[in-house]
This record gives C-alpha cells, sequence and structure tokens, in this order.
C-alpha cells in the first residue's frame, strides 16, 4: 500500500474519533492508539526504515504530518474537555446570586440643609462668602438697629419669642428673622461687604404654614456704588439658578421694611396644577422673598456713613423655597422627623449640589 | 383694605379696565390680594316673581312655584318657609353653576315633580350662611334684571394690602391719587368748601396735657349739628359699607365709617345731649374705666389718651368711642370730633387692652395731619344730606404739628442708588402728582412732602417714590460677579459642619431638623433649665426651654417614629445647643441616636442591636473626619448623667479637651421617654476640635514605601479586670519607633477579650497582634524575639499581667 493511501486510513481511523472523544481517558485511549510507542502511526512510522531511501523520504513526510495534525486535534479536544469539565465543576459550587446582600445603612441630609448648601453654591459663585450669628439676640440688633422702634407696627408683625428681662431691664429675644447678623458683621468688620447668613429664625406662630422655628437666608451687599439694578441682577440670577429654570419670571413690585428703602418684594411666575405647583409655568404669581436698598438710618446705626456706603439686602425663607423646589406640601413635616417623610424627602449624602456638577439631580 | 371698583371711580376718572387697575396697583406697591367680581360669577342669577304657590303632591314640606323672569314660566320645587305667592326672588335656571353650594344646578325630579330651575337663598350665592330663606327682594324691582344690578353686587370687590408707611392708602382716596400719579386716570374729588356754621356750638373743646405728653393729641377740632334725624342710611350707602364688609348701622354711624374708609380719616359723633359741659382731651387717670361701643369695660391707665367730659372718659382717643355718649335712633344733636392721635400711644393703647378698630389701625400708621378739617366738613355735609339738622361754627385746640424739614433731593441718585435714568423732568412730574412740593433748581432740590405722607424720612424715600411709580420693571438687572476673589465662601467650621452631615448621612443616619427648644422637664434632665433660657411667651410647656443638648428633641422624635411602628432607626442632627445666653453660650454640636437593630434578622449576616461601640464609632468617625488623629483620641469614663454610667464615655484629646460623648442612653432617661433599650447616642462638639493650621503650601510629603517586609505576631496577657483596652495598646504602642525597638508598629489589634473557663476570678485575658514594619534591614529571629521580649515585660509592668501561656 502507498504511504499516503496508509496515511488517509489512520487518519479517517482516528481523527473524527480525536475530535468527539467524550472525555479525557477515551481521548488518552486514543492517543495511545495511534500515536503512543505502540500506536498505529508509531507502527507505520517504524516501517519506514525498509523503504528505499526515496520513498522513506516522502512516507516520513506524509506520516510526519498526519501525526502533527493528530497531535493538535488531541490537545484541542483536550482543552475543551478540560474547560468543559471546570465548567462542570464549578457548576457544582453555584450559589444563589439573587439573594439580597447583607444589609446596608443609608441616611439621608434633610432638605433644608441640602437647600442651603444649593444656595450657597450659587451665593458663593457670585463671590459671597457665609456668615452667622447667634440665636438669641438683643432687641436693639433684632429691631432698633434695623430702623424696628418700639412701637413700630412692623414690631407687630414678627410675633417674638422674648426671654425673661433681666435684672437691668434687658430683654434677650430669639431672632425673628436673620437680619440682626447684618447688624453685627456691618459693625465688626468694615465696609465692603458680600455675605449670606442663613439661620434658624423664631416666630411665635404655629398652625398649617407657620412653625415657630424656621430657617431664614440673608443676603448683604455694601460697596460705595452698588445699586438696584445689582440688587435685580443678583436675585433674578440666584432665582433662576435655584428652580433651574432660565427663563423663569420674576418681578420686583414696590413693598415696605423698615430696614431697606426702597424696599421690593420679588414674585416668581407659577401656576397650580392638580393641587401641585408648577414653577415657571403660567399665570399665576407668587411670592418669594423680600429685599432693598439698605435704609441709610440702618447703615447710620452700624457707624457707616450713608453718603459713602450703600448696597442692597434680602431675606428668603428657605423651607418656603425647599418646598417649592421639591413639592414639599406640609411644612410641619420638616420638623416633624417622620422616618418616612425623611427617606422620602431627604437626599443621599453624595448628591452635594456644586456648581460645577449641577445643583440637582 | 377693601373697596369697590365703583366707589374708587368716583375719585377717579379712567378707562382703565379692571384688570389693568389691578395689576397697576400691584406694580406701584400696592399689593391686590383678592378680587371678588360678583357680577361675573352671578351672573345667571335674576329676578323672579313668584306668581302661584301650590302644595306638592308628594312631599308635604315642598311647594310648587311658578316662576315668571319675564322670559318664560318656570315651575320650581322649593322648601322654603317663605316662599309665597306674589314675593321676588333670585331665580337660577338649569345649568346655572351656584357658588354657594359648589354645584351646577340640574334637572332634577323630586318626588315625582321636575323643577326647572331654583329660588336661592343668600347662601346659595355665597352673600352669607343664611340658607332658612329664600331671598325676598323688593316688591317693587324690576323682574328679569340681574340679581347683581338690582342688588349693587354687581360692583368688584378689591382687597389690597397696604404696607404699615402706607397709612394715606387706608383710604379710597389715597388710591385713588398713586393711580393718578402713575398715568392711570385723573383725580376728580375736590376739597370741599367750609360750611359757615349758623350758630356757635354750645360745647368747647380743650386739650389738658403736660408738656411732656402734648404729643397724644396735638389737634381737637369739634363742631355740633342739631335738629337731625338719625335714620337708616341710603341704599347706596349701605351697599358701599356691605361690599367692604362692614355692617350698616345708622345714617350717624355709617357716615363715619365711610368717611374712615374714604379719606382714612376717622371721626366720633357723640349725642351732645349726653355730654355733660365741655369735652376736653388728656391722658387717663389710673382707676378711671370706660364703657366702649363694643359693650365691653376697659380699666385705663395714666398712659391712655381719652375724650372726656365733665363727668370723665367718653371716649378712647383714635380707638373707640364710649357706650353712654353713643348716637342712637332718638340722637337729635350731636357733637362731631375730629382730632389727631399719637400714632405711638395709640398702638400701645390698643394693644394693651386689645381692642382692633378701624380707627387705631390708621391712626397708628400715621393719618393726614391736615385731614382734620377736610373730614369734618365731609362728615357735616354727609349729615346734612341724610339726616338734616343745622351745624354749629366749628370749635378747635392745639394746631396741627409742624411740618417735618424739606429733604435734599438730588435726582441722580434715582441712577446711583435706583439704577434707573429719569430725566429730571420726568421726576419733576413725578413727585408733583404724587403731592410733594419743591423747586427744580440745580442738582439738590428741596423737598417738602405732603401732609399725608408722614414716611418720607429721606432722599432714598423720594428715589423709592419715582421708581415705584416708574416701575421696578424698567430698572435693568446688573449681574453680580465673583469679581476676583479667591476666598473660600465658607469659614473652616461652616465647611465641617457641612461634611459631618454627611458623613453622618453615609454611616446611615437621616438627618433630622428639630426645634431649638423643649420642655423645662427634658432641659434639665439634660443639664439645662437655667432661668435665662426660659422663653417668657413659649407656644406651649413643651417649647418652654432653649434645648441644653441635641438628644432629647432626637429621642423626642425616636419615641414619636417608634409609635407609629417604626423599631430600628438612627438619626443625627448637626445644630446648636444653648449653655447660657451669650453668644458663646450657642455651641455647633453634631449628635445622634441609634435605635433597634445594627444589623436586622438576614440570611447570611449575623443579627445583632445598636450598642455602645457604634455610637463611639460615629463620634470617633466625625472627628476623625474633621482631622483629629485617631491615636491622639483618648476615651475616659465620665460621660453625662444621661448616659448609662457603665456603657458611655467621652473622647477626649487631653484630660480637660472633651471632642464628645458617646454610649447608651441611660435606662430611666430612656423611660420617660416612654422609649426601651437598646438606643444609643452620641454629641460631638464641632467647636472643640481643632482648627487645623493654614499651611503655606499645600504639598504633601512623598509615601513611605518601605520594601523591608513587615512581621505580625499575636500577644495574649492575662491582666485585672479593671485594665483597660486602652491602657494596654498604650503601654504596647510606646514601643514603636527607632529608639525603642527599631521597629514601626504599624498595627496594634485587639482580636480578642475572653472572661471565663481557664481566666482566674477577677482577671480576664486580652489578645492582640502586632505588626511590626523594620527601618533599615529586615528583621531577624532574634529581632522580632528582642521586640516581643520588651513588649511582654512594658506590657507586665503597666498593667500587672502576665503573658498568657
Amino acid at each position: 500500500m502507498e504511504a499516503k493511501q496508509q496515511s488517509d486510513q489512520v487518519q479517517a481511523e482516528f481523527l473524527d474519533a480525536i475530535e468527539t472523544a467524550l472525555d479525557l481517558t477515551a481521548l488518552e485511549t486514543l492517543r495511545v492508539s495511534v500515536l503512543g510507542r505502540k500506536g498505529r502511526l508509531s507502527e507505520l512510522m517504524r516501517g519506514l526504515g525498509a523503504l528505499e531511501p526515496d520513498q522513506r523520504r516522502a512516507a516520513g513526510l506524509v506520516f510526519n504530518l498526519l501525526k502533527t495534525e493528530l497531535a493538535q486535534a488531541i490537545e484541542t479536544r483536550r482543552a475543551t474537555l478540560e474547560s468543559e469539565g471546570l465548567l462542570a465543576e464549578l457548576s457544582k459550587q453555584g450559589i444563589d446570586v439573587t439573594a439580597p446582600v447583607r444589609p446596608e445603612q443609608s441616611g439621608t441630609i434633610h432638605p433644608v440643609n441640602q437647600v442651603l448648601d444649593e444656595v450657597t453654591e450659587i451665593f458663593a459663585d457670585m463671590g459671597f462668602s457665609v456668615a452667622e450669628g447667634p440665636d438669641i439676640e438683643t432687641e436693639f440688633n433684632n429691631f432698633t438697629a434695623l430702623n424696628i422702634p418700639p412701637e413700630h407696627p412692623a414690631r407687630q408683625m414678627h410675633d417674638t419669642f422674648y426671654f425673661r428681662e433681666r435684672s437691668d431691664g434687658d430683654r434677650l429675644l430669639l431672632r425673628t428673622h436673620t437680619s440682626p447678623v447684618q447688624i453685627r458683621t456691618m459693625t465688626a468688620e468694615p465696609p465692603p461687604h458680600r455675605i449670606v447668613i442663613p439661620g434658624r429664625t423664631y416666630r411665635h406662630d404655629y398652625d398649617i404654614t407657620h412653625t415657630p422655628m424656621f430657617h431664614q437666608l440673608e443676603g448683604l451687599v455694601i460697596d460705595r456704588d452698588i445699586h438696584m439694578g445689582h440688587l435685580k441682577g443678583c436675585l433674578t440670577d440666584f432665582v433662576r439658578s435655584f428652580f433651574e429654570v432660565e427663563d423663569l419670571p420674576l418681578r420686583f413690585r414696590p413693598s415696605y421694611f423698615p430696614f431697606t428703602e426702597p424696599s421690593a418684594e420679588v414674585d416668581i411666575g407659577c401656576s397650580i396644577k392638580d393641587g401641585a405647583r408648577l414653577i415657571g409655568v403660567g399665570e399665576e404669581w407668587m411670592e418669594i422673598l423680600g429685599c432693598g436698598m439698605v435704609n441709610p438710618r440702618v447703615l447710620h446705626n452700624c457707624g457707616l456713613d450713608p453718603s459713602e456706603w450703600q448696597g442692597f439686602a434680602f431675606g428668603v425663607g428657605i423651607d418656603r423655597i425647599a418646598m417649592l423646589k421639591y413639592g414639599i406640601r406640609d411644612l410641619r413635616g420638616f420638623f416633624d422627623c417622620d422616618l418616612r417623610w425623611l427617606k422620602n424627602y431627604g437626599f443621599a449624602a453624595l448628591d452635594l449640589p456644586t456648581i460645577g456638577q449641577g445643583l440637582s439631580r | 383694605m377693601k373697596f369697590t371698583l365703583g366707589w374708587l371711580k368716583e375719585h377717579l376718572k379712567t378707562e382703565a379696565s379692571l384688570d389693568e387697575i389691578v395689576e397697576t396697583l400691584t406694580m406701584v406697591g400696592l399689593e391686590v390680594e383678592e378680587v371678588v367680581d360678583r357680577a361675573k360669577d352671578l351672573k345667571p342669577f335674576v329676578v323672579g316673581h313668584v306668581t302661584s304657590v301650590t302644595a306638592h303632591p308628594n312631599a308635604d314640606r315642598l311647594q310648587l312655584c311658578t316662576v315668571d323672569t319675564g322670559s318664560g314660566q318656570f315651575e320650581v320645587v322649593c322648601g322654603a318657609p317663605n316662599a309665597r305667592s306674589g314675593i321676588k326672588g333670585v331665580f337660577a335656571p338649569i345649568g346655572t353653576y351656584i357658588p354657594g353650594g359648589g354645584f351646577t344646578l340640574e334637572e332634577r325630579t323630586i318626588r315625582g315633580v321636575t323643577g326647572q330651575g331654583m329660588l336661592c337663598s343668600e347662601r346659595e350665592l355665597g352673600l352669607s350662611e343664611n340658607n332658612d330663606s329664600i331671598i325676598e327682594l323688593d316688591t317693587e324691582t324690576k323682574v328679569g334684571e340681574p340679581f347683581t344690578s338690582v342688588s349693587g353686587l354687581e360692583d368688584p370687590v378689591i382687597d389690597v394690602a397696604i404696607t404699615p408707611n402706607r397709612g394715606d392708602c387706608l383710604g379710597v382716596f389715597g388710591i385713588a391719587r398713586d393711580l393718578a400719579a402713575c398715568g392711570l386716570g385723573c383725580l376728580t374729588t375736590s376739597d370741599l368748601v367750609p360750611l359757615p356754621g349758623s350758630f356757635k356750638s354750645p360745647i368747647n373743646v380743650e386739650l389738658r396735657f403736660d408738656k411732656n405728653s402734648t404729643e397724644a393729641c396735638p389737634l381737637f377740632v369739634g363742631r355740633m349739628i342739631r335738629g337731625l334725624v338719625n335714620r337708616t342710611s341710603p341704599p347706596w350707602l349701605q351697599q358701599r359699607l356691605v361690599a367692604v364688609g362692614l355692617r350698616p348701622i345708622s345714617a350717624l354711624v355709617d357716615i363715619t365709617n365711610l368717611i374712615t374708609i374714604d379719606r382714612a380719616r376717622p371721626l366720633h359723633v357723640f349725642d351732645a345731649d349726653k355730654l355733660k359741659g365741655n369735652v376736653h382731651a388728656r391722658l387717663a387717670k389710673s382707676g378711671e374705666s370706660i364703657e366702649a361701643l363694643n359693650e365691653q369695660t376697659y380699666q385705663l391707665d395714666s398712659q391712655m389718651n381719652v375724650i372726656c367730659d365733665d363727668l370723665g372718659p367718653v371716649a378712647l382717643g383714635g380707638i373707640i368711642g364710649g357706650a353712654a355718649t353713643a348716637c342712637t335712633n332718638e340722637t337729635v344733636n350731636v357733637f362731631l370730633e375730629a382730632a389727631l392721635f399719637d400714632p405711638m400711644r395709640t398702638a400701645r393703647t390698643g394693644r394693651k387692652l386689645n381692642i382692633e378698630s378701624d380707627a387705631r389701625y390708621r391712626f397708628e400708621r400715621g393719618v393726614d395731619w391736615a385731614g382734620a378739617m377736610p373730614g369734618v366738613e365731609f362728615a357735616t355735609k354727609l349729615i346734612l344730606d341724610l339726616c338734616g339738622g343745622q351745624a354749629s361754627d366749628v370749635v378747635s385746640a392745639g394746631d396741627a404739628p409742624v411740618v417735618a424739614g424739606k429733604i435734599n433731593f438730588r435726582p441722580a441718585r434715582i441712577q446711583t442708588l435706583g439704577g434707573l435714568e429719569v430725566a429730571p423732568d420726568d421726576c419733576a412730574e413725578i413727585l408733583g402728582n404724587l403731592g410733594f412740593s419743591f423747586t427744580c433748581e440745580g442738582d439738590t432740590w428741596a423737598v417738602a412732602s405732603p401732609s399725608w405722607r408722614n414716611d418720607i424720612d429721606g432722599e432714598a424715600d423720594l428715589v423709592e417714590e419715582v421708581l415705584r411709580i416708574k416701575g421696578y420693571d424698567s430698572i435693568p438687572p446688573v449681574s453680580v460677579s465673583r469679581a476676583g476673589s479667591i476666598k473660600p465662601a465658607l469659614s473652616q467650621l461652616q465647611r465641617r459642619v457641612r461634611q459631618t452631615r454627611r458623613l453622618l448621612a453615609t454611616r446611615g443616619l437621616d438627618e433630622c431638623v428639630t426645634w431649638s427648644f423643649l420642655s423645662a422637664d427634658k432641659a434639665k434632665m439634660f443639664g439645662g433649665g437655667r432661668d435665662e433660657l426660659k422663653l417668657d411667651n413659649p407656644i406651649t410647656e413643651e417649647h418652654s426651654d432653649m434645648r441644653p443638648s441635641l438628644l432629647p428633641n432626637l429621642l423626642t422624635a425616636s419615641a414619636r417614629n417608634a409609635a407609629r411602628g417604626v423599631s430600628d432607626l438612627g438619626f443625627c442632627e448637626v445644630g446648636p445647643q444653648f449653655k447660657d445666653d451669650t453668644p458663646k453660650g450657642q455651641q455647633c454640636v453634631a449628635s445622634g441616636v441609634r435605635m433597634g437593630h445594627f444589623v436586622p434578622r438576614d440570611w447570611i449576616a449575623t443579627e445583632r442591636m445598636v450598642d455602645a461601640f457604634d455610637a463611639k464609632a460615629d463620634a470617633l468617625a466625625v472627628a476623625v473626619a474633621l482631622g483629629v488623629p485617631r491615636t491622639r483620641i483618648s476615651v475616659t469614663k465620665d460621660a453625662p448623667s444621661w448616659y448609662h454610667p457603665g456603657r458611655s464615655g467621652i473622647l477626649r484629646l487631653g484630660p480637660k479637651h472633651a471632642l464628645g460623648c458617646f454610649g447608651e442612653l441611660h435606662p430611666s432617661i430612656l423611660s420617660s421617654f416612654d422609649l426601651a433599650a437598646p438606643i444609643v447616642g452620641f454629641e460631638v462638639f464641632l467647636e472643640n476640635i481643632p482648627l487645623s493650621k493654614v499651611k503655606a503650601s499645600k504639598a504633601r510629603p512623598a509615601p513611605d514605601n518601605s520594601v523591608l517586609p513587615a512581621v505580625t505576631r499575636d500577644f495574649a496577657f492575662l491582666v485585672p479586670d479593671e485594665v483597660t483596652v486602652e491602657v494596654l495598646l498604650r503601654a504596647v504602642q510606646s514601643l514603636s519607633g527607632k529608639d525603642t525597638t527599631k521597629a514601626l508598629f504599624t498595627g496594634t489589634a485587639l482580636f480578642d477579650i475572653y472572661v471565663g473557663d481557664e481566666v482566674p476570678e477577677r482577671m480576664k485575658s486580652m489578645a492582640f497582634s502586632v505588626t511590626m514594619q523594620p527601618f533599615n534591614t529586615t528583621l531577624t529571629e532574634d529581632d522580632i524575639q528582642r521586640i516581643s521580649q520588651a513588649i511582654i515585660s512594658k506590657v507586665m509592668k503597666s498593667t500587672g499581667g502576665e503573658l498568657r501561656g
């Protein structure tokens, strides 16, 4: 028989068998029987010595080719069988990955403080720094220095919490607004000033829309050439940035506060649909903050010369703008600490509002 | 301040629509709160004539009325007792929206009879609460006319919020004046020509104040009108008062009320026959009292302003009249009074006696100081017109106060303060229209305010006057930019507060905001209750003291949630607590509580309840995150009384430097909050954490990437029971370093505390590992032996313990 025929015969006998060997043992048996020392191909190769040199070279070439081919086929099959075996083995080690992970805790940030962080970012971007002052104040800082004399009707607009009169006749109070920090700042440091003042404020009022404690943010800008145009620009930029509505309609209306002159209230456009307020859409106006140019009497009370220094101030209710932005309907929920409320309206710790990444999701 | 559109138009000739007027009012500083346009709401309601009434065939209490509206006959089922043939009522056809009932009228069959409309009660129209009977109109009323036009309700009512500075706009005329200045129309009202008296007033007026209290009532004007008949006011006057929410009483009273609303000028009319002698104004004497028109009797004091006759007080000046001298339907002679009362004194008296009146409201905001005489003339004219009689001459005492000085006004300030360019001519026109007088010369004008604008205080007020009439809308906005500053907005402490909140939230705590106050009991439990921190007028006893700690309110919050069925929670708050009433006594604290499970029942994790170490971990995490090196913090066992005495501690940075407290809450504290263990809490005093120093360079040293292998060895000691982990590990750690063991102890970790079998009484076993990092050369077995020996002797020496075999 020709070497080629013999080779074809061996190939036909083993190649397919190798490629379909069921397991590693069967494969090994096949390997031994064809490539082993006494295997079919080995025997054929041993028979080469009896041939003529020319024939021997030719036949050797054929057998070697077959040997390589079979060896490769065996290796390929072995790798396949081995990985299938590993797979089968690993499959036995399986777990139910749909089961829950170990319990983890995640807390929340209260909406008041989230909104304070948002507001701080906006004003920081406009060059403001944050000032603070005590909750327990003097009548002078809370009223008198702000041009609210004892019998002024405006004092009745604030229902004030007072402490007991002291032996020296002085009476401390819980600040009714964050404005006394304006006085503290202006009397402690020289102008110019550009500050916002967040904090707890207190009024003697407790019903559906009032809580005895609430949060305010005051702003104060004092310089030589600050005018009402700056007030409008600053607050327009603030309100639009805060509500994240580029073309939010705003209107400034004349109003009255003893500590500012001229004074204004700011309304934003909104509508009410199914009991929910939509900011920036519709025909309605809603008051959102009070502001004005600092009254020269206030500047004077703080030792500043009103002919040299002027500026603006504003105040905004933090709880209120938080309610508006995030659709929170009941103010009292802010202070009730109901876990369901906190989980629902609270913010994730990682949702730190920044100008760079945006104020809210 | 309520008024009707028709009333306004008596003073203002205008083509402007209601919407334009409303918009202008708001934009000029007179904020419109509400417009009630009944002509719109009540349009479908017409006058119907009940031509016949028959009994309902199937219902005893119902009747069938035939109503003629001029345009048709309608069958109406009606249950009102006053429904009868011949009356005229208010008819609503099918399909009408009934505002007082909040429904749309549908065709409905009532016991077999189908109604074709409805005869309405006042409540159904939203006019009053009366639903017992249907409205009966005058029998002369024309059938088919719209109800609003025959009832005078067609006039829209405008409600304006007047700011406290604008006393002049507490009168319809003042509002018209502002609108006219805006160019919305022109004023049509002029002052009355004074009516000369036809006889000398038999009652004279006098001011009896000492020189320290003359401001209480600087001017008192009066006039007698005799021979009048007090009767019901004519419909126009009644309708006007009803529209703005006042109840018509009699012509004399209605006239004074009308002038109060129309001119912001309160007046009073005494029944002259009930006055004894002359009338004078003075301060009350203590012990005096007065029965007022509201049937209440008030005790007076020497700071209150009263009008008196020879027998004593007959009115509280600027607030309310007395009952004894009030006008009745029998009154024939009256004494009309108009005076100026001090705003402050009026406010104080009103507040002290708790009397709200239209007069007080106006006097305490300041009335037109030139308004007394015109008020008297206006009242005289109305009284003579409506009640007849003859007027005396006018008697007066005192003078209107001297006009405040002129204000130096630079029109350029409208730009430099107001941010709006306004031409001087424009500016002059606006101020002129508002009643200011001045001469426009040079850069500074001397401006005198009109008598009704006692709120104008300086140049800034005049800038506002011009701006508000021009409209704030016209001021161009100018953005404020950061302009070069690189200073952070927050102080280091403020940044820490912000970081602490987020740190605690990542640790699983839900941030709360709780009241700054609490009950006196709870304040005492947490070291508070000082007198100086008690509110004089708390909302309730639960909110009487400033909080000495954040824990009690967090516990109250926990208890509220527990009552709702919550068993596991973790709350935190970062906020103020109060040690005393000074600014320094207010401290910024981060606090938290954990209740119930730390790890809930779970298929894989080990269930466990919260314990003191959870609270310690929270407190430590805050201190370490804010820059305190962990190794410098020590713990003492002297936590405040609200903690469990054996399971709590204070984190310290030195013997006298407390950073915070932690631990289980004291069981008796918990039970007073209706809470049950386990609950743990912590408090970290943020101001006590040292601020980090500002460094010139932010660059950091390179890391120590020592390649020499570290070696870890375990040790176990038997030590006396009282030896703390901290003492043991500090002793070990003190050996770390080049000079001592020539190795750095990079990890000293406790891994076991054991008490029980094989451990003697009053002893415990503590096991820990030490990781030794060599400096220069690899540690040999000999080195390790040497270091281990050093550790063993150090521990034995400092704890009295011994190595466990």
